[in-house]
């Protein structure tokens, strides 16, 4: 049975990491505030250009668009994946259903050369350790992210689909739904899916610039905002995992501390109800 | 036909400009282009660097465009810049520096290094900068 200075220890060190958990927490919804107010205000910009680029892509379909790099439909039989992951852990789930979604997208895609683009330590650490094809690695990005970040990104999987090194591109991270819940989100980001375009395209244009000329300036933009928004989201869902997590072990900290205290009373309970007992037999025993 | 113009400016970070307008003045690749309500659908890409104008009644503002696209609809301007940038927010010490390297650069490139049209761009861009700074 543990002494009573032993318990008292125990619940002295389960406060310690509880009070670092609660700040811990606190942190990370300040943080998530402010990476949610990101998500938002980048979404108007990221809606237009994908307005924009339907009607391009309507302009230009057939004819002279057909031997356009972006319009081009290749084969997949190379492809390129940009997955999303955050530096640190501490956040449930987070990383690894993220690792999980890698793993069957590689599984998925057996057939085709697959080169990766790891954003985040934990999906690098992940593949460094196995037989992977690394193109690039980022670290560090997901806590502030920018656009210059998302265009140094951008800019390596933008030179090799148009020089046709690579034939299709994807993105993988977690998209921010709520407080309590990510998505584990694959999307296709090249080439341009034509079903997500084809609602618009409603007005015929004065085109100022050949449409094709436009399709070679918007379809980098494209790319850099897609990935720009990838990161947004990863950080915002990052840190809404890590609050939740953090509030969850909080709560266990708590639980804890209330079943050591209990025990503490018990055997305070107990030597006293003994030192009587002692008191009172040698009492009895004088008499 | 449409009465009022509303204007929309964004860029990959935020949201500049919400607002309806009478009159705007918009500095794409090949020209300035005057709005007014009303006018035909039109797609253009941006100067690299150039300064809009927008009109309400009497009272006239301007932002700095670094570089993206305009779409025009009869009762619509959207644009989609590449960055935008309040004349307010602009610091007189650094874009007076920025157009020194700019031009520094652009001396430079005679000696065969560097792309003449991205040197072309940065001056443009600084240019953009240093007319903003002035109609401040």
């Amino acid at each position: 049975m543990p002494s009573l200075l032993d318990i008292r220890r125990r619940i002295r060190s389960v406060k310690n990491t509880q009070q670092i958990t609660k700040a811990m927490k606190m942190v990370s919804a300040a943080k998530l505030r402010r990476a949610q107010e990101r998500v938002i205000a980048a979404r108007p910009y990221a809606a237009q250009l994908r307005e924009m680029l339907a009607s391009l892509t309507t302009a230009t379909a057939g004819g002279d668009g057909a031997d356009n790099p972006w319009l081009q439909l290749r084969e997949p039989k190379r492809v390129d994946l940009i997955f999303f992951t955050s530096d640190t852990g501490l956040a449930g789930a987070f990383n690894s259903n993220l690792l999980k979604a890698s793993a069957q997208f590689l599984a998925e895609h057996k057939g085709a050369e697959i080169s990766l683009i790891l954003v985040g330590r934990k999906g690098r650490d992940f593949f460094r350790r196995r037989q992977a094809n690394i193109l690039a690695e980022h670290i560090n990005l997901v806590n502030r992210p920018t656009i210059t970040d998302a265009q140094s990104i951008a800019n390596v999987v933008i030179d090799r689909y148009k020089s046709g090194e690579t034939d299709a591109v994807y993105l993988l991270n977690n998209d921010f739904k709520g407080m309590l819940s990510q998505k584990v989100n694959t999307m296709q980001l090249l080439p341009v899916n034509s079903a997500s375009t084809a609602d618009a395209g409603t007005a015929e244009y004065i085109y100022e610039q050949p449409p094709l000329e436009m399709l070679d300036r918007l379809m980098p933009r494209y790319v850099e905002v897609a990935v720009l928004r990838a990161l947004l989201e990863t950080a915002a869902a990052y840190h809404a995992a890590r609050m939740t997590a953090m509030d969850a072990a909080t709560t266990n900290a708590k639980k804890v501390i209330d079943t050591l205290t209990l025990n503490m009373n018990r055997i305070r309970q107990a030597a006293i109800t003994k030192e009587i007992i002692e008191v009172v037999s040698g009492a009895a025993a004088a008499e | 036909m449409a009465e009022t113009l509303h204007l929309q400016v964004v860029d990959p970070e935020r949201s500049l400009v919400d607002e309806v307008v009478d009159e705007v003045q918009v500095p794409a690749l090949d020209g300035y282009i005057g709005v007014l309500p009303g006018h035909a659908p039109l797609l253009s890409a941006l100067k690299p660097g150039g300064i809009m104008t927008y009109r309400t009644g009497a009272t006239e503002k301007v932002l700095v465009l670094l570089g993206g696209f305009v779409e025009i609809q009869p009762g619509r301007v959207r644009v989609l810049a590449d960055e935008g940038v309040h004349p307010a927010d602009l610091d007189q010490v650094a874009t007076q520096k920025e157009m020194e390297a700019a031009l520094k650069a652009m001396d430079e490139m005679h000696g065969g290094e560097c792309d003449p049209a991205i040197a072309l761009e940065q001056v443009q861009r600084a240019q953009a900068k240093m007319d903003g700074l002035a109609k401040k």
